[in-house]
């Protein structure tokens, strides 16, 4: 039940990340939610892309360095503590969270949270028997 | 004038400094002949014995050392006394490889204090003065020597050693130091910091004596202002001795050559040909009184000229240009010794592409080392704290390496520049050297 996000290394300069997002956009890729990462000298461009495998073929080809990471898709309840619930419960089973980014659709009342931590498959376990809803790829694409 | 260590040697006639050469050369390379299998059959190889060499005249007809021989000769290859006799050992920063250890005796060690004394005295300094030495102290030869010419001077001397600014300044206020002896961008450094403070009027420095690095006129306008002292260069090599083969005079034109003790040649780094006085090539320095480690024709790789202009300061001894530049891709940065081919030993042992671009750089009189190296697809990672944990560990193996803190910039694949034919490794923006 994980998704493939696509990250993308860009340098901290003028235009970098816009020559990407061009490169994405002159191919037809469809970008769900995106999140950067940044240092002063470089960004990790980390984005949800309507076919990751496409894309990267695509950037690599364009002379980019990409990388594809199985992540989770969390759906949550958009209103205040919705996702205090999911982290303190990722907390108290002791997986580490090393970054999340959030998205709404226009569809519904549920907000998504991408989240990647080191341990997909118990986060899996605790998220779902804890009855926090998964989505997978193509559902987030036909929201 | 007038402010001499050992006048009658400074001083001497170019006969007599001649004489001592010719005499000393003589002895020396019977001695080296003896007692250095190696260089013996360099000379061997060259055809030449201990016969051939009856005066300065004949020097040319030595082999040269490089710094090549003394990594094949490392450690002990070139000592030319019993170890026992040897007292002190110092060395340059860098790897295996690169790194110059030299051996000195008892002897050596005095006659590299004096030298130091002399370049003390000829910037004013007596036995009244306060020697404020922030040179490094260890292996790092400009501590130890700048402090050996102190004590032989008779001065009041503070082996502050580098770094602790802060303290420095407290010790210069509250001890009245004198003379300052550190690398001119950690001058133009506490120059800027007492200026910060406004403890100006509390400090007592007439005078600097720095060296270790390359620095511009400019600089040396910038710190005599900012310190209201006179500033004098100081030259010298770990694989000669260190600081004071050579030392600045009131001229402020050059840096007398200690004649007496050290042979200067200029040569065409091309050919190997010795060139006539006035023209510009690659320094060469002949050791004629060391014991332990005597380098004869050793290869210094600097690029200046001799002069033997009548100098206003009554010295006789020839006179070297501040270094123009250099016939290797040594860089010297911060005093650290650096060769683009360390950066790239770690680079590729630690994994990255062999492209790689070093800039450098001197910001507020401070030198700045950047290696930018491209990112990989192996190195790359969606956790930015994955990547800087990697960059992390590349900075530390450099320091280690080099002895001195590199920034790393991570740069996009294929944007450093690729050359045909020699790549454009370094950028010094420095602009140290003046034509």
């Amino acid at each position: 039940m994980t998704i493939e996000q696509i990250s993308i290394f860009v340098e901290n300069k003028a235009g970098g990340l816009s020559q990407v997002t061009k490169t994405l956009a002159d191919h037809q890729i469809d970008l769900r939610t995106l999140s950067i990462a940044e240092t002063p000298d470089f960004g990790v461009l980390r984005a949800i892309v309507n076919d990751p495998g496409k894309t990267a073929a695509i950037l690599t080809e364009a002379g980019y360095i990409c990388k594809i990471t199985p992540v989770l898709a969390v759906a949550i309840d958009d209103r205040p503590g919705g996702l205090h619930k999911v982290l303190q419960l990722l907390a108290d089973n002791g997986i580490n969270l090393e970054y999340t980014y959030a998205f709404v659709t226009r569809a519904s009342d549920t907000a998504y949270m991408v989240v990647r931590v080191a341990d997909n498959q118990k986060a899996i376990q605790v998220l779902t028997e804890s009855g926090i809803p998964l989505v997978n790829a193509k559902d987030l694409f036909a929201l | 004038m007038g402010n001499y260590f050992q006048p009658e040697i400074e001083c001497a006639s170019q006969e007599q400094i001649r004489a001592w050469q010719d005499e000393r050369l003589v002895k020396q390379v019977r001695r080296v002949y003896e007692n250095v299998p190696y260089y013996r059959k360099k000379m061997e190889e060259k055809g030449v014995t201990p016969d051939n060499i009856r005066s300065t005249a004949d020097l040319h007809k030595l082999p040269f050392l490089t710094k090549d021989d003394l990594r094949d000769a490392y450690p002990y290859g070139l000592l030319a006394t019993p170890l026992k006799d040897c007292v002190r050992i110092q060395s340059t920063s860098g790897t295996t490889g690169r790194r110059v250890v030299a051996f000195y005796t008892q002897h050596d060690i005095d006659l590299w204090d004096e030298c130091c004394a002399r370049a003390i005295v000829a910037a004013g300094g007596t036995k009244d003065d306060v020697v404020h030495v922030c040179y490094g102290y260890g292996l790092f030869t400009g501590g130890p020597g700048l402090n050996g010419g102190s004590h032989k001077l008779g001065s009041l001397t503070l082996p502050m050693s580098s770094g602790n600014t802060e303290r420095q300044i407290q010790f210069m206020c509250d001890l009245g130091s004198t003379i300052l002896c550190c690398t001119p961008s950690y001058a133009a450094y506490l120059a800027e910091s007492i200026y910060e403070r406004g403890v100006r009027d509390q400090i007592k420095l007439k005078a600097g004596i720095f060296g270790a690095e390359a620095w511009t006129e400019e600089m040396r306008q910038d710190i005599q202002d900012k310190l209201g002292i006179k500033a004098y260069d100081i030259y010298g090599l770990t694989e000669i001795s260190g600081p004071g083969v050579s030392f600045e005079c009131s001229e402020q034109t050059g840096m007398h050559i200690n004649e007496d003790h050290f042979i200067a040649e200029i040569i065409d780094p091309n050919t190997g040909e010795v060139l006539p006085e006035g023209e510009k090539g690659e320094l060469v320095f002949t050791s004629i009184t060391k014991e332990a480690f005597p380098l004869l024709r050793y290869r210094t790789r600097d690029i200046c000229v001799l002069s033997r202009k009548k100098c206003s300061c009554g010295r006789t001894h020839v006179k070297m240009s501040k270094p123009m530049g250099r016939s290797d891709d040594m860089l010297i940065i911060k005093g650290v010794n650096v060769f683009p081919s360390q950066i790239e030993t770690v680079l590729m042992n630690k994994g990255y592409p062999a492209n790689y671009q070093i800039i450098v750089t001197r910001e507020n009189n401070s030198d700045q080392l950047e290696v930018q190296v491209e990112m990989t697809p192996e190195l790359f990672s969606d956790s930015v704290s994955e990547i800087s944990k990697k960059e992390k560990d590349l900075i530390n193996a450099l320091k280690a390496m080099l002895g001195i803190y590199a920034k790393v910039t991570l740069v996009a694949p294929k944007t450093i520049t690729r050359s045909e034919g020699k790549a454009v490794r370094v950028i010094d923006k420095r602009n140290l050297y003046q034509s």
